[in-house]
């Protein structure tokens, strides 16, 4: 009985060590700027792999998404002769929640466990002692770039997936099943609010870009250096951004959409 | 060389976002530049707006020119009051027009629609609507019919 | 000797995860000589390196490198004190996204503000020293395992440091390779009169280069002097670590219970 006790605190300790190790990682990344001479082409090139490459799997998921929406909505829709009301169903759903949290999905699967088996791959191959041995922060060259790289993509892959979703539900909506196209895009400008509905819905993606990035990074650097240490790594950072970002977005959409 | 190629991508990256944006404002939620100035305000009273929210749309003839601004109680008359704003280039509403609660569907979203009179003046920035119709009570409805009303 | 050491480990103690790794280790390194660290695998000799480098601290003791004592130094002073010491790491640890020039090109574009036709001229000018200045185009990925650490030697000296750390630069080469790296961690020494430590297991050819050796295991210097003094070493498990006989004073079997018990088979009995 004890010892299962002891192990509960045991268990307890280790989460708030690696949370507070995972801040003070966190702090030493934000807190050194490297000089903008230095920095703007390293981040260039993270924003390329990090950003511009998921940009197929974005494109194409919203795609379907969108087209799966506008087949679904129009079939209940239809049952109560509103399905002019498609429009606005497909609009508010992806710009409110799916944008944001299947584009954070997505890149923690294609982006962030990237990043982490990258920075993984590094330190088991002694890239990232040999930089300190230089008289170089990893934290600074290595890290911090890649970080702002997924701060920065998330929230532009968000707005993408939500313009081809919508492109998508008018394509199965409007060409394929003849809802009227000034309907479709009338119904969907009266109800969508660009501050309640856009905007918030950016800033959940801009929540979700930081998050999923700082896990990635951080399971990369605090990875133990071998092929398992790797892959287990990997693995923990798309269970834990999934499920950052599917828990942060019930608080924010409590926060942003809840009337209270 | 292969650092430029890279730059140009994610310049163009960064330029696909910003599109998306915009369009996600201008296309997607009909923001648009002008709409604050392009706008004017007219008011209605209705005994009952049923499902009536703001931001629901106004409509004359079934094309959208206005959306509902804010919903207020009259604390005299216990009467609902609607200011609506309407584009500016929908100038000559007739004086005598009756703003109507209308559901879209059977269970489809309730907006205002106006129904054109003959007066050949028109409404102008702050005028009320002289008649209204008020929100259709399916509930009300059934009862009445079952009573035999 | 004193005067002359450029690296001083003092009553050194180290545990890490509950182990102890080292308990009270003394040395001295003299500068501009080849001293080599020799020692059973997982006696932490690499871990020694990163003591010396300041990546590691000390539980306590003193570890004092060009006069200066490393595990006080501030983060601004260790990456300044780091710029005057050159690793060469056992992987190589070559940047794997850099060409083979990019690479012994990095550290000077990080603390110099060479034009670039200069640094051009000392990249080439270090990979001739390696022998691999044709190979500039290359990538990591490109290279075979000796090439790796002969680039990574190019960038350990590409800021002329007066220290250069070698961690097993030996393990898993081919005699060819073997050879290459042994005449130039040599010439490196008698020509840049760098200060070198030399971490390994490979006994003949650590022997065959250094001017001073020590051998670490369980935690204490167990001998150390001149490879000649070593070779003549009272101590009977110097000698059965020079010589690589499998039983002494290290045992064949990791300690263990009797064996009869383990195979079931009842002591003494029918």
């Amino acid at each position: 009985m004890m010892d299962r006790i002891a192990a509960l605190g045991r268990t307890g300790l280790d989460v708030i060590a690696s949370l507070g190790r995972a801040c003070q990682f966190l702090a030493g990344v934000v807190g050194g700027v490297p000089k903008p001479s230095v920095g703007f082409p390293l981040l260039v090139k993270q924003l390329y792999a990090v950003g511009v490459l998921s940009l197929a799997i974005v494109v194409v998921s919203g795609l379907f998404i969108g087209m799966v929406l506008g087949l679904q909505g129009y079939t209940i829709l239809s049952d109560f002769g509103s399905e002019a009301a498609i429009g606005q169903m497909i609009a508010l759903t992806l710009v409110r929640e799916l944008a944001p949290v299947v584009a954070a999905l997505l890149f923690a699967g294609r982006a962030g466990s990237a990043l982490t088996a990258e920075i993984g791959l590094m330190k088991a191959t002694e890239q990232l002692s040999s930089m300190e041995m230089m008289g170089v922060d990893p934290l600074r060259r290595v890290i911090a770039p890649r970080l702002w790289a997924g701060f920065i993509s998330l929230p532009i892959l968000a707005m993408i997936f939500a313009v081809v979703g919508v492109w998508g539900g008018m394509l199965v909506g409007v060409e394929w099943l003849g809802v009227y196209e000034g309907s479709y895009w009338g119904n969907m400008q009266a109800s969508v609010d660009f501050v309640d509905d856009v905007l918030n819905g950016l800033i959940k993606s801009v929540v979700f870009g930081f998050v999923c990035a700082w896990i990635a990074v951080y399971q990369g650097y605090d990875c133990v250096p071998t092929s398992a240490g790797i892959s287990s790594a990997t693995t923990k950072t798309v269970v834990y951004s999934s499920l950052a970002v599917l828990g942060l977005d019930f608080v924010l959409t409590a926060v942003m959409f809840g009337n209270f | 060389m292969a650092q430029r190629t890279t730059e140009i991508i994610v310049g163009l990256f960064i330029i696909a976002g910003l599109a998306a944006l915009l369009f996600l404002a201008l296309q997607v939620s009909g923001l648009s530049p002008k709409a604050a100035g392009a706008t004017y305000k007219l008011h209605a009273n209705f005994n009952d707006i049923g499902g009536l929210a703001p931001r629901g749309r106004i409509s004359m003839a079934g094309v959208t020119v206005g959306t509902i601004e804010s919903i207020t109680l009259d604390r005299e008359t216990f009467q609902a009051r609607v200011t609506m704003s309407i584009h500016k280039d929908v100038d000559n509403i007739p004086a005598d027009s009756a703003a109507v609660i209308r559901t879209s569907g059977i269970l489809g979203e309730q907006y205002i629609d106006i129904s054109i009179g003959g007066d050949l003046e028109s409404l102008k920035e702050g005028d009320t609507f002289y008649s209204t119709q008020s929100a259709m009570n399916l509930e009300r409805m059934i009862s009445n019919f079952a009573s035999g009303r | 000797m004193a005067s002359s050491a450029y690296i001083s480990l003092n009553d050194v103690v180290f545990s890490r995860s509950g182990r102890r790794i080292f308990d009270g280790v003394s040395l001295d390194i003299p500068k501009g000589r080849i001293t080599a660290i020799m020692g059973p695998s997982g006696t932490g000799k690499t871990t020694l390196l990163r003591l010396i480098g300041g990546q590691l601290r000390p539980d306590s003791g003193q570890v004092v490198v060009a006069g200066r004592e490393v595990p006080k130094l501030k983060r601004k002073e260790l990456y300044l004190l780091r710029e005057k010491m050159g690793m060469l790491f056992q992987s190589g640890a070559l940047f794997t996204d850099l060409s083979v020039y990019e690479n012994v090109a990095f550290p000077l574009r990080v603390h110099t503000r060479l034009p670039e036709d200069m640094i051009r001229d000392i990249v080439l000018m270090k990979l001739e020293a390696v022998g691999l200045r044709g190979a500039r185009k290359l990538m990591p990925s490109e290279l075979s395992g000796g090439m790796t650490r002969r680039v990574a030697l190019a960038r350990s000296i590409a800021l002329d440091p007066e220290l250069i750390m070698y961690d097993e630069p030996f393990a898993g080469q081919d005699p060819i390779a073997m050879g290459v790296l042994v005449k130039l961690i040599r010439d490196l020494n008698s020509s840049m009169g760098l200060t070198s430590v030399l971490v390994s297991h490979d006994v003949p050819e650590s022997l065959s280069i250094c001017h001073y050796a020590c051998i670490i295991a369980d935690g204490k210097v167990i001998g150390e002097g001149t490879p000649d003094e070593l070779r003549a070493h009272p101590s009977e498990r110097v000698q059965q670590f020079l010589k690589g006989q499998p039983d002494g004073p290290v045992p064949f079997h990791y300690p263990n219970n009797d064996a009869a018990s383990d195979f079931g088979i009842r002591g003494g009995g029918a």
